[in-house]
């Protein structure tokens, strides 16, 4: 795993000790809320409805068992016992007092944590693969290209204000679980013909009140020049990008605005200009951060454990779970491991102290010390011994973590909504805990197979509704809540942005309208086909007749 | 009628103004202001910045109950998170 150098922690450390300052002033009337605000917001510190909300930055998803013990910690100490991971590969605590907060800060600057890049219209922490380093269908691990990215990107002096906030993400995989084509860049490394690794560059997706799905403005570029290409691509938008207008400002505006063809044209002109030797790392310094994610030292296993093989025999729960929640991993004998936090019926996201201490335990004890966040709201301990896994099944759902639903109906993406969020139209989680409560049975989930829910307050989005093969947006009607159903989203390598079906539903008539749709896709399914795979193949219309007849 | 609210500096908590002008966690002890004298209020509450932060009008009627299109907004302000039972001022009072 990365470790600081001096160079970080004294950053990490001057911030601190900077916004400490800031709150002083704030609190002493010095500085009046307006000029506070930024400042604040620099340091991933908002004001929601109950109390303000601090955002934590988990760079890439990575982090370890001391650093896990300091958010239960924090979670304890500064908040309310507990802690909400986000779609961003963050925790927020939704509790802290403004009085607490520069030395909750100290707290996590020990451990190499801060909330630097959480907010404010910079480049925003780059989000990855939570199963890089891991994963048996990756070509190389991504996370060195996001340590470049980040060191790159951090105080950037040029993109430190930018027309909007700028989002990143990489992934080595052709099965993109870093939703890569709804970012403002994409990076995704794969091999060209001649068996190099480059990155297709994947520019102008995003989601919010403009839903786009990005263009590939290069299919292949080596991986030396990263930066520089990076760096031409972020002075075009800099410079272009609408600064007159906030909904407009964001960079996917200007690329369908100029086309992907011009706008490529003009990334290649500018990187033509750029000091490209002068951007990219040489060699040294790239290998140099590689060094710190060398693999850990996997032990060499048979491929099948026969310990493991007994137990799925005779337990049927865990065999479910390890259908369901383990993945393949590059090692022979170890497996990655998904923690959910969905908890049937429970707040998507939401852990407590006690459960991050037991998360921690575990990857100390059987995962190489690593832990990651995911971008759906989830935990991974990505390197266990098939040996381990009845052991670490036991003690998670010890502690309430073992909930088999990994990409099922009821593994569902929600923003905190009007519970937390003061932009929100209508509330997230109820809806959220009411399908998941409506279609509890696991082994009905498992048999309906992937099926994402996502579900979002208001139009920011945070919720992922567009990329939703289900998605729910909640409106405002006069004081009422309604949701609006979208269908066919995909946040996957086949992206795609959901349409709109229909007219609003109240929030007991959208739990309802979920469980038809269902039905629907179990009537009209043929072999193997997921939900979005039937809804693509019908197309909207028999959907919407199946949810809107006799409503 | 308005009453004024607002979030308390130090901890972000919800916060009425009350009728002896100080801030108060509690609506029922809000002050009831006609709409028309409201604003001038609101803007005396706003120079406050030691104190609070984000302050602003909601609608209420005579007995003090939340009314208008932010009657769900401000009923979760008012008493904590609605999947959170046992957090914010909800939890202190249904005891
Ligand atoms: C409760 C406090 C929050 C506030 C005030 C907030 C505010 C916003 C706003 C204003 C936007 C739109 C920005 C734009 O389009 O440029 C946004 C986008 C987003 N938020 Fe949040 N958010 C909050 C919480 C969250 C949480 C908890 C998550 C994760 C569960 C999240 C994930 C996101 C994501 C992924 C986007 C990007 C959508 C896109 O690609 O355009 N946010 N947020
Ligand atoms: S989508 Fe809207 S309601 Fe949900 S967290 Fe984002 S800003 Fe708040």
């Amino acid at each position: 795993m990365y470790r600081y150098d001096e160079f970080d922690a004294t950053m990490v450390a001057e911030r601190a000790a900077q916004f400490r300052g800031q709150v002083a002033r704030r609190l002493s009337g010095e500085l009046s809320e307006d000029e506070f605000k930024p400042l604040r917001l620099m340091n991933g510190l908002y004001l929601q409805l109950h109390a303000y909300m601090l955002r934590v930055a988990i760079p890439y998803g990575t982090f370890s068992s001391r650093q896990m013990r300091r958010l239960a910690h924090a979670a304890r100490k500064y908040d309310k016992g507990y802690g909400h991971f986000t779609t961003r590969q963050n925790i927020q605590y939704n509790w802290p007092a403004l009085v607490d907060v520069p030395d909750l800060l100290d707290d996590l600057a020990e451990v190499e944590m801060h909330a630097i890049q959480t907010s404010g219209n910079c480049i925003r922490n780059v989000t990855s693969d939570q199963y890089a380093g891991a994963a048996a269908d990756e070509v190389e691990d991504p996370r060195p290209w996001c340590e470049i990215i980040r060191q790159w990107s951090t105080f950037h002096p040029e993109f430190s204000f930018l027309p909007r906030k700028f989002k990143i993400a990489v992934t080595a995989s052709d099965n993109d679980r870093a939703a890569v084509r709804v970012h403002d860049i994409g990076l995704r490394l794969h091999k060209n013909e001649a068996g190099e690794t480059g990155f297709e560059v994947i520019v102008g997706g995003g989601l919010g009140r403009t839903p786009y799905v990005g263009h590939t403005i290069r299919d292949f570029l080596p991986k030396e020049h990263l930066l520089s290409y990076l760096e031409a691509v972020l002075r075009v938008y800099n410079l272009e990008g609408r600064r007159d207008n906030m909904y407009k400002a964001r960079i996917k505006i200007l690329v369908n605005a100029e086309g992907a063809d011009h706008f490529r044209e003009m990334v290649e002109e500018e990187w033509a200009q750029v000091n490209q030797p002068g951007i990219d790392l040489p060699r040294e310094e790239v290998d140099r951060i590689h060094d710190y994610f060398e693999a850990p030292a996997f032990e060499t296993l048979p491929a099948n454990s026969t310990t493991l093989e007994e137990r799925r025999a005779t337990n049927r729960e865990f065999a479910r779970w390890l259908r369901v929640n383990t993945v393949a991993h590059k090692a022979p004998g170890y497996a990655i491991v998904n923690i959910s936090l969905k908890p049937i019926g429970g707040i998507p996201g939401d852990i407590s102290d006690t459960q991050m201490e037991a998360v921690a335990d575990l990857a100390e004890q059987f995962s190489f010390d690593e832990i990651r966040a995911t971008h759906e709201q989830n935990l991974v301990l990505p390197h266990i011994r098939k040996d381990d896994l009845y052991g670490v099944w036991a003690a998670l759902k010890a502690a309430g973590l073992a909930t088999a639903n990994i990409g099922l109906v009821s593994d569902i993406i929600a923003c905190p909504g009007l519970d937390y969020c003061t932009l929100a139209n209508t509330r997230s989680i109820p809806i959220a805990q009411r399908i998941s409560e409506r279609l509890a049975d696991l082994d009905e989930q498992e048999a309906l197979g992937e099926l994402k829910v996502k579900i979002s307050g208001c139009i920011n989005a945070c919720g992922h509704h567009h990329v939703g093969h289900i998605g729910i947006l909640g409106v405002d009607k006069k004081g009422e809540e309604f949701y609006q159903v979208t269908l066919g989203g995909s946040a996957a390598e086949d992206a795609s942005i959901g349409e709109i079906v229909g007219r609003g539903l109240s929030s007991g008539d959208v739990v309802d309208a979920v469980e038809k749709l269902v039905e629907f896709y179990k009537k009209e399914r043929k072999d193997g086909e997921r939900f979005l795979d039937v809804y693509r193949r019908l197309g909207a219309d028999p959907f919407k007749e199946a949810l809107y007849e006799a409503a | 009628m308005k009453a004024i609210t607002a979030n308390a500096l130090q901890d972000g908590a919800v916060v009425y103004l009350g009728d002896d002008d100080q801030w108060t966690p509690h609506l029922s002890s809000a002050a009831r202001f006609e709409d028309g004298d409201a604003k001038d209020v609101l803007a005396a509450a706003c120079s406050r910045i030691e104190e609070i932060t984000e302050a602003y009008l909601i609608s209420v009627d005579d007995s003090g109950a939340i009314i208008g299109r932010e009657t769900i907004r401000e009923t979760i302000r008012k008493g904590g998170p609605t999947v959170r039972l046992d957090l914010g001022l909800q939890a202190e009072s249904c005891g």
